[in-house]
């Protein structure tokens, strides 16, 4: 309390957009311009463009700069060719989650880890002290202030971007990144997201945001809406994303979260061993994602209840697209098979919710 | 940063809780104001009292949930509630689309008239918005 809040270097385009700005991980950032669902639906329909510059660049250069990011990350680094992202996680010693973050293999000797923005302080240290540890022979920057992160999301982003971009290549695939000039500036584009629609995230250094925010901004004219936190949330939500601080934290670990498929055993990573060892016959609780009957809203938190409280609501949110209301949340595995019958508890009400199959949404439906 | 324009209309009466008051002989219809619905954008719920239901004045009646937030319904007048909006349960998007049209969301017979007093009108209710969103 009491510190100020950082600002991207797109912050005077918000106030200007009339945003309503929030405190978020300590920065000053857009939950919405004038309507969170308008702006998820526009997503879902034609293009978002968002300011995610609070997300935190850690950079990993050296000749061993891929080994230390494979004893950090539970995905595979080492085998990934350059040009590859991959999503996965730091974990401690006991498989605690650190962080959840997106690995880029910029050349054989240069990583560049994406983070949250509430954990850049403690993975930087993370990072440094592991490497400290090992020996391996890289260096570690912290490159968050001098780099801005736009997402450009939607059925329509890629012909958005398109026009833009000037040296006629090709689109990178997905899971993959490229440089690139945009409207003259250059930029990283990665066909990654975080909304389960197809686009870019765009990084570009800090100085040359505005003038990219605004070539984005013109080139999609009435088929790009500025898009804030609050549908980012509701977007990842539908596609029952985690987001750090709710479905993952040190005291949950990447299996129990769902996340075995970004768990690379065998790649030597930190946490790899307990891992191994800490759920002989599967984990004792799961992440779910729960339908609920009904449109009030379960905000994290809430208890989950079966004959007893079994766990409790981690994201929870009416649903633009589902049009329903939905939840995330840890119960116990013999609860977490979709088709059970639980209920959440709204303002002293049980509210009747059912296990179900994530995404909540899916696109082609 | 331009302030926001809201509407302010002159046959209400205002809360400092931000529910409007349009009185018609002894039954009172109440809803939230443009300000209160602009505040919480994206109303997704509302949960409505039952008809029958005594309210004094300051008594939550019910609540409405925006996507970001959850905010308390609070008895301007008391009374008891004659009617209440069960449309809003399909549609609960027309509080922020017409708040003071189809997004009333109770009627409430007036039990003692001269609580009426105690509420604003447009314009002391717009001074104290602008007061609240300082732009």
């Amino acid at each position: 309390m009491g510190e100020a809040l950082k600002q991207t270097p797109l912050h005077a385009r918000h106030v200007e957009a009339s945003a309503r700005m929030v405190p978020f991980a300590g920065w000053d950032m857009p939950v919405l311009y004038g309507s969170i669902v308008d702006e998820h639906r526009a997503v879902r329909r034609s293009a978002g463009l968002f300011d995610v510059s609070h997300m935190g660049e850690l950079r990993i250069r050296g000749p061993q700069a891929a080994a230390l990011a494979q004893r950090l990350l539970t995905n595979d680094v080492v085998d990934a060719p350059v040009g590859r992202v991959r999503y996965g996680l730091l974990c401690q010693e006991d498989g605690g989650v650190i962080d959840d973050v997106t690995a880029y293999r910029v050349a054989e000797d240069d990583v560049l880890l994406c983070v949250n923005a509430s954990n850049i302080a403690a993975d930087l240290e993370w990072l440094r002290k592991v490497q400290a540890q090992s020996g391996l022979d890289c260096e570690v920057h912290d490159e968050s202030d001098a780099t801005a992160l736009l997402a450009i999301q939607g059925p329509a982003a890629l012909e958005i971007t398109a026009g833009l971009l000037e040296d006629g290549g090709q689109a990178p695939r997905r899971w993959r990144f490229r440089e690139a000039r945009l409207a003259g500036v250059p930029v990283w584009l990665s066909r990654t997201g975080y909304t389960g629609e197809d686009g870019y995230e765009i990084f570009v250094a800090s100085q040359q945001a505005v003038a990219l925010w605004d070539a984005l901004v013109a080139a999609g004219a009435d088929r790009l809406a500025l898009a804030g936190l609050g549908a980012r949330d509701t977007l990842r939500s539908e596609m029952a994303y985690p987001l750090y601080g709710h479905e993952l934290d040190l005291g949950r670990n990447p299996l129990e979260a769902g996340l075995e498929r970004f768990v690379r055993f065998g790649a030597g990573f930190i946490g790899e061993t307990a891992l191994a060892a800490l759920h002989p016959g599967g984990p004792a609780e799961r992440l779910v994602g729960l339908l609920l009957e009904g449109r009030a809203v379960p905000r994290p938190g809430f208890a989950i209840l079966a004959d007893r409280p079994v766990g409790r609501v981690t994201s929870g949110t009416f649903a633009p697209s589902v049009e329903r209301s939905i939840a995330m949340g840890y119960v116990p595995a013999d609860l977490a098979e979709p088709g059970t019958r639980l209920a959440v508890e709204i303002r002293g009400r049980q509210v009747p919710c059912t296990v179900t199959e994530t995404p909540f949404y899916n696109r082609k439906s | 940063m331009a302030g926001k324009v809201y509407e302010f209309p002159d046959d209400c009466h205002y809360s400092e809780s931000d529910e409007w008051v349009r009185v018609d002989g002894a039954t009172a219809r109440i809803g939230i104001t443009d300000y209160a619905q602009s505040e919480l954008s994206d109303i997704v719920f509302v949960e409505l009292p039952e008809v029958g239901t005594q309210v004094e004045i300051g008594d939550s009646f019910g609540v409405v949930e925006s996507v970001k937030a959850v905010s308390d319904l609070i008895a301007p007048v008391p009374g008891e509630v004659t009617e209440t909006n069960t449309a809003l349960e399909d549609s609960p998007e027309w509080l922020n689309e017409e708040p003071y049209g189809r997004g009333w969301i109770v009627a409430i017979e007036i039990e003692d008239l001269e609580s009426l007093d105690n509420l604003m009108n447009a314009e002391a209710y717009q001074k104290y918005v602008e007061e609240r969103s300082g732009s």
